[in-house]
């Protein structure tokens, strides 16, 4: 394929309006583009169907090798490859799941309902409280690292899914995002339901929360990879083999990255822990775009 | 900014912002606090006795030859991830919003990358550019070029560079389609009816009305690089060879995890704080701005 080298020329070959060039060279880099993606995919697809010797004399091809059931059999059910020890990959797998889920849906939980008190009520300290969960946005997990960790430590929840999780769940993005767009829920609709005899809570649940839909499927599209994708805290938090989430459990197979160790199971365990973020990413991927590009406004 | 219509209950409101305030109070507040307090004190070994020992810490920490050495690297390593990342993100969103076939295919093959952990794309790339089983840290090797990331320092500092930004192209992407979306075709066809060429029309028309997307992009950018990428530097290179790609967000893992060494961890944590507060404050002063134009 000759157009990649022609990248460098890309405004020359802009210029030529009616050229075979502009119409090829848009499509040349987009393709280059898809490229550089996908190829680190590809081959660890393709590590994960070779054996460990073939990888670790440096001769993995470029095309599937026949050890696929055997690869992913050993990540998801054993314990030991030749050369490491492991957890079971399907307890992983759950952890992350644990992880993610809570992480999302008590993010959304809680965030509703302040963003609901902020924007619905008046009462004194109002503003406080809209400040103290803005700051939160300015204290992330690594500027408070080591006393989090002793408050976490102190109330017994080391190595427990709710250390791993609630540390995560207050979030200013989503009770901002909450707020912005109860702030767009017309005055009448609100007087309607209060003429007919609504409280604070009935029209919480049969309207805003209806209302809502959209917005909890963006944010939970956002916010489940966010919450599956975490390193820092469970590096942190979670001691026991039994409690560790897949993508800590990855770096820990490789250890040092020595060539002869089991790259096969390693790459296994890396396509079984990408599987479930990307899912979501390319099945939801509508709301996906609506919610990061609203999460950030 | 305020409802007209409200509802008058007296202690729902507190009730309803009970789990968020108490999570906020007890997991940010009070360890960031504590952070603060420690990073003025010296506390001996059992963490049983604490002196007031004023900016000594601080002292410590700023004038520490490695922790400059860090602080040096951070800047080089947020600057290439930023540049590169926006910069090929800018690139493909130009072309992939121009009207050519296919456009659809090749947002979807863009975007999915952002679903990726920083630590999966460290050991993706690992699995490529390892000089003993990759396919091209071999080719590299086997082409006369002596590559080693996990002994030379440029090469490690370039392999985690290009992971980070390779992770975060996707994410800028999404970003600079929906502003190049938000331009009006209008302009652009005026401007090619007068005869201005695709750069031209590029350079005087799209990058400049992009200028808030991109300025955004840049602040969230440098904030990913600071923070997220904790997890590729921690799955590529543990921070070596030596402390060849050690960031300030490692180095405070390692001084006060690793090393357990409180009151230069609490120092450095404060010096993070200061950081985040004045890129939050920099965002939030040109959303305010971006509202209030619009």
């Amino acid at each position: 394929m000759t157009p990649k080298r022609n990248s460098g020329e890309r405004n020359s070959g802009e210029r030529t309006s009616s050229g075979a060039l502009a119409n090829l060279l848009p499509h040349a880099i987009l393709i280059l583009g898809v490229l550089v993606f996908a190829f680190p995919i590809y081959m660890t697809l393709i590590g994960s169907t070779w054996d460990a010797a073939t990888i670790g004399r440096g001769n993995l091809p470029l095309t599937p090798g026949g050890e696929l059931l055997t690869n992913y059999n050993a990540a998801w059910n054993e314990t030991q490859g030749t050369r490491i020890l492991h957890t079971r990959v399907r307890i992983m797998m759950w952890n992350s799941l644990v992880m993610a889920l809570v992480i999302a849906l008590g993010k959304i939980a809680i965030s509703i309902l302040s963003a609901y008190a902020v924007a619905f009520f008046r009462f004194p300290l109002r503003m406080v409280f809209f400040w103290l969960i803005f700051i939160t946005l300015m204290l992330p997990v690594e500027v408070r690292i080591i006393p989090t960790y002793e408050v976490v430590a102190n109330l017994g929840l080391i190595d427990t899914y709710a250390g791993l999780t609630i540390p995560l769940i207050a979030s200013a993005t989503a009770t901002l995002l909450f707020r912005q767009f109860f702030l767009t829920i017309p005055d009448e609709l609100v007087e309607a339901a209060k003429i007919d005899g609504a409280g604070a809570v009935r029209f919480f649940v049969d309207v805003v929360l209806p209302l809502s839909r959209t917005n909890i499927a963006a944010l939970f599209v956002i916010l489940f990879i966010y919450g599956w994708n975490q390193y820092l805290w469970p590096l942190l938090v979670t001691n026991s083999a039994d409690m560790e989430t897949v993508v800590i459990g990855i770096t820990k197979m490789i250890g040092n990255g020595e060539a002869a160790t089991d790259w096969n199971v390693i790459m296994a365990t890396t396509v079984l822990a990408m599987l479930p973020p990307v899912a979501v990413v390319v099945l939801m991927q509508r709301w996906f775009v609506k919610g990061l590009v609203d999460s950030e406004k | 900014m305020q409802r007209r219509v409200i509802f008058d209950n007296k202690a729902l409101p507190y009730l309803l912002l009970t789990p968020q305030v108490a999570v906020t109070l007890i997991f940010f507040i009070w360890p960031a606090a504590q952070a603060i307090w420690q990073s003025v004190h010296l506390q001996d070994a059992f963490g049983l006795r604490a002196q007031f020992v004023w900016f000594e810490n601080f002292e410590a920490v700023l004038t520490d030859p490695n922790y400059l050495d860090t602080l040096w690297i951070t800047v080089i390593f947020c600057a290439a991830v930023t540049l590169l990342s926006l910069g090929a993100a800018l690139l493909l969103a130009v072309l992939a919003d121009s009207k050519i076939k296919g456009a659809g295919a090749y947002k979807t093959l863009l975007i999915w990358p952002y679903a990726l952990a920083p630590a999966v794309a460290a050991v993706l790339w690992m699995f490529i550019f390892n000089p003993e089983i990759g396919v091209l840290g071999r080719a590299l090797n086997n082409l006369g070029y002596a590559w080693d990331y996990r002994l030379n320092d440029t090469q490690a500092l370039t392999m985690v560079v290009l992971a980070a930004s390779w992770k975060q192209v996707s994410y800028n992407f999404i970003f600079f389609l929906a502003g190049l979306q938000a331009i009006p075709r209008s302009v652009l066809e005026a401007a090619s009816i007068d005869g201005a060429s695709a750069s031209r029309r590029f350079w005087t028309i799209i990058f400049p009305l992009l200028s808030p997307t991109t300025f955004f992009l840049l602040v969230v950018n440098i904030v990913y690089a600071f923070f997220e990428t904790f997890g590729t530097i921690h799955a590529l290179t543990h921070g070596g060879p030596g402390k060849a790609t050690e960031t300030l967000i490692f180095r405070v893992y390692q001084d006060g995890v690793v090393n357990h060494d409180l009151g230069a961890s609490s120092a450095q944590s404060v010096i993070l704080m200061v950081i985040v507060i004045g890129l939050t404050a920099i965002q939030f002063r040109f959303v305010e701005r971006k509202v209030h134009y619009s």
